[in-house]
């Protein structure tokens, strides 16, 4: 199974998709945003000229550089916001390169532009509540894509720039894009040694972050669920640190499942309709599965050891988790009714927190040796990849397209504690492009959201 | 054993500094090996628990022993309780920040009950403690010096 897809393979497809000048896709409605296709505007169809071109990209270079894209002003205002954030949302992937332009032309100078070494063009303006966009391959002069989107207010802006970046990720490089999407996220102030944790919420870039809970009581981990407006976390009220079901839409909580031990660790299924867990008992925690409808719990394992952090296969079939059953902590695999249960990591010191990729392809994982360290493996254990280390590095969550992962990092506190901070960052699962997400507190416990809430 | 007993008396600075911002009952800091009894405070209450008997107990890496400093604490704690018959105390278990969150939710889990159900093999009823874990959200010690590690890995017990 391939992991990911590789940019040789990009420029394969992208030369696959370019003659589709037809829309992918028809009218589409997003909240209240509308998308409508645009047909190509331009009699671009002279564009053999410039075919040659096409053959003249090499695969060492499209493996080694980003590709070069130019981004123009789309106005001022909305405009200069749509301008922004699709120039951010494609530079922040590591795999572009934004050539920003003034030029608010409708037809782009194509010559100029390969001069530049820029394989596509984009081309947009925003009028009242609508923005054109066209996405051009420079050396064809085609046109790929043309979408117009229809929107009410400008908080809606930023999620239309979103959407236009996923339409120029995806037709570029084949994938989905995962920019129109949110992390959930724990926000911590005050002291250390007693802080202050709210569930919050905000866009994947961390823009329009959003308190959920009053910070009376302590929250924990977070996990979005990944066909609703939900989040599953653990919470302290009452002194009872159990798992709750937060419904964004309507602000309201729920607690899931009847336990008399602490219920923790939890995580959807891929259907989105049951949330698997850990619940203590004794000295140790046991795995159970609550069915989300009718609250009936059902036990999955009972090693009498800390069974924890169980994560679905995203088939639905399988339940990666860490258990401590053998000494140390290490990662089983077990069918999702339980049993079966076989190690899958053999690596020195213990492994954590796994989470399957959404591609089914490799596991993330958090590994304490010394120092905390990040990786990925495959579900049979090999190929271990080491992607970061830090302080600490915990609570890997997998971008919808399982080619970026967002985590907690915290500095190492220093001898009186002035030292510590605790931040969201995003990595490429290659192990590049190592990035922080601006947050206005300190922040852990990420959980990226599909992209369908 | 000597480690312990100095981290006992680091704790007992610590506490002094710690009473400034501490507003919760839960958070009261004390140390282990308290030996004579402070004036002023009333008997059977959270501040007797912490200057006349020791609140917590602390724990090896990664281990829910009780060492024998451990137990020492916990006999204090179970005649006192047999003395306070109607004090009702919660046991919250703590981590130091070597673990992840989630294992060490279940570690801290794993210390409650250790020093829980010493205190009802001592004849304390189940039915007077309750136990929590706050992993490793709670550090006593702000720091990350083996010795604020060593802290942070404890059993508290705090009246209800």
């Amino acid at each position: 199974m391939r992991s990911i897809i590789s940019d040789q393979d990009a420029d394969i497809l992208r030369d696959t998709l370019m003659p589709r000048r037809t829309m992918l896709y028809g009218c589409a409605a997003v909240g209240g945003i509308m998308a409508t296709p645009l047909s190509s505007a331009f009699a671009q169809t002279a564009s053999n000229a410039n075919a040659p071109g096409a053959a003249e990209i090499t695969v060492d270079r499209a493996r080694n550089e980003p590709i070069p894209i130019v981004i123009p002003s789309f106005g001022s205002g909305n405009g200069a916001t749509i301008t922004q954030v699709v120039t951010d949302d494609l530079s922040n992937t590591g795999l572009f390169r934004v050539i920003s332009s003034t030029s608010s032309s409708a037809t782009p100078d194509f010559a100029s532009y390969k001069a530049m070494g820029a394989h596509a063009v984009v081309t947009g303006n925003v009028s009242g509540g609508r923005v054109e966009f066209r996405l051009w391959n420079t050396l064809t002069g085609q046109q790929i894509q043309g979408t117009a989107y229809s929107f009410s207010g400008s908080s809606e802006v930023r999620r239309v720039a979103h959407m236009i970046s996923d339409v120029i990720y995806e037709r570029m490089l084949g994938e989905k894009g995962y920019f129109n999407t949110r992390i959930a996220y724990v926000s911590q102030t005050g002291r250390r040694s007693n802080p202050t944790k709210r569930l919050a919420v905000m866009d994947y870039d961390g823009a329009n972050s959003r308190l959920l809970t009053s910070g009376k009581w302590l929250v924990l981990t977070p996990r979005f669920s990944p066909v609703s407006n939900q989040i599953a976390f653990m919470s302290y009220v009452n002194d009872r640190p159990r798992v709750y079901l937060f419904n964004l839409q309507t602000g309201q909580q729920r607690i899931l499942g009847d336990f008399s031990g602490i219920s923790f660790a939890p995580r959807f299924s891929p259907d989105g309709r049951s949330v698997v867990m850990s619940v203590t008992r004794g000295a140790g925690s046991d795995i159970y599965v609550v069915d989300l409808a009718s609250g009936s719990k059902r036990q999955l394992t009972s090693s009498g050891a800390i069974d924890t952090s169980p994560c679905y296969s995203p088939d639905g079939s399988k339940i990666v988790f860490s258990s401590d059953r053998g000494g140390k902590q290490q990662l089983y695999i077990m069918s999702a009714s339980g049993g079966g249960a076989h190690r899958i990591s053999y690596g020195s010191g213990s492994y954590a927190s796994p989470v399957w990729s959404p591609r089914g392809d490799v596991i993330a994982f958090v590994r304490i040796s010394g120092g905390f360290s990040m990786g990925v493996m495959a579900p049979d254990g090999t190929g271990e990849r080491i992607l970061t280390q830090g302080f600490t590095v915990e609570s890997p969550t997998f971008c919808p397209n399982g080619r970026v992962l967002a985590f907690c990092n915290q500095s190492a506190a220093g001898a009186g504690g002035a030292g510590f901070s605790s931040s969201v960052r995003t990595i490429d699962v290659t192990g590049f492009n190592e990035r922080a997400i601006h947050t206005s507190t300190m922040a852990s416990g990420p959980s990226w959201s599909s992209s369908n809430t | 054993m000597m480690k312990l007993k100095l981290l006992g008396a680091f704790g007992a600075a610590l506490m002094l500094a710690a009473c400034g911002h501490s507003d919760d009952k839960g958070a009261s800091t004390g140390n282990g090996a308290a030996q004579q009894s402070v004036s002023g405070v009333v008997p059977g209450s959270q501040a007797d628990l912490v200057a006349n008997v020791g609140d917590r107990v602390f724990f090896p890496f990664n281990s829910n022993n009780l060492t024998d400093d451990a137990r020492a604490t916990l006999n204090r704690q179970a005649e006192w309780l047999k003395r306070y018959p109607n004090v009702q105390v919660m046991v919250a278990g703590n981590c130091d920040d070597r673990g992840t969150e989630e294992y060490n939710i279940a570690l801290g889990s794993r210390r409650a009950n250790a020093a829980r159900d010493y205190l009802v093999s001592l004849g304390v009823s189940p039915d007077r403690i309750t136990t929590i874990s706050y992993g490793k959200d709670r550090p006593i010690a702000e720091g990350d010096s083996e010795d604020a590690y060593a802290q942070n890995r404890n059993a508290t017990t705090s009246v209800r």
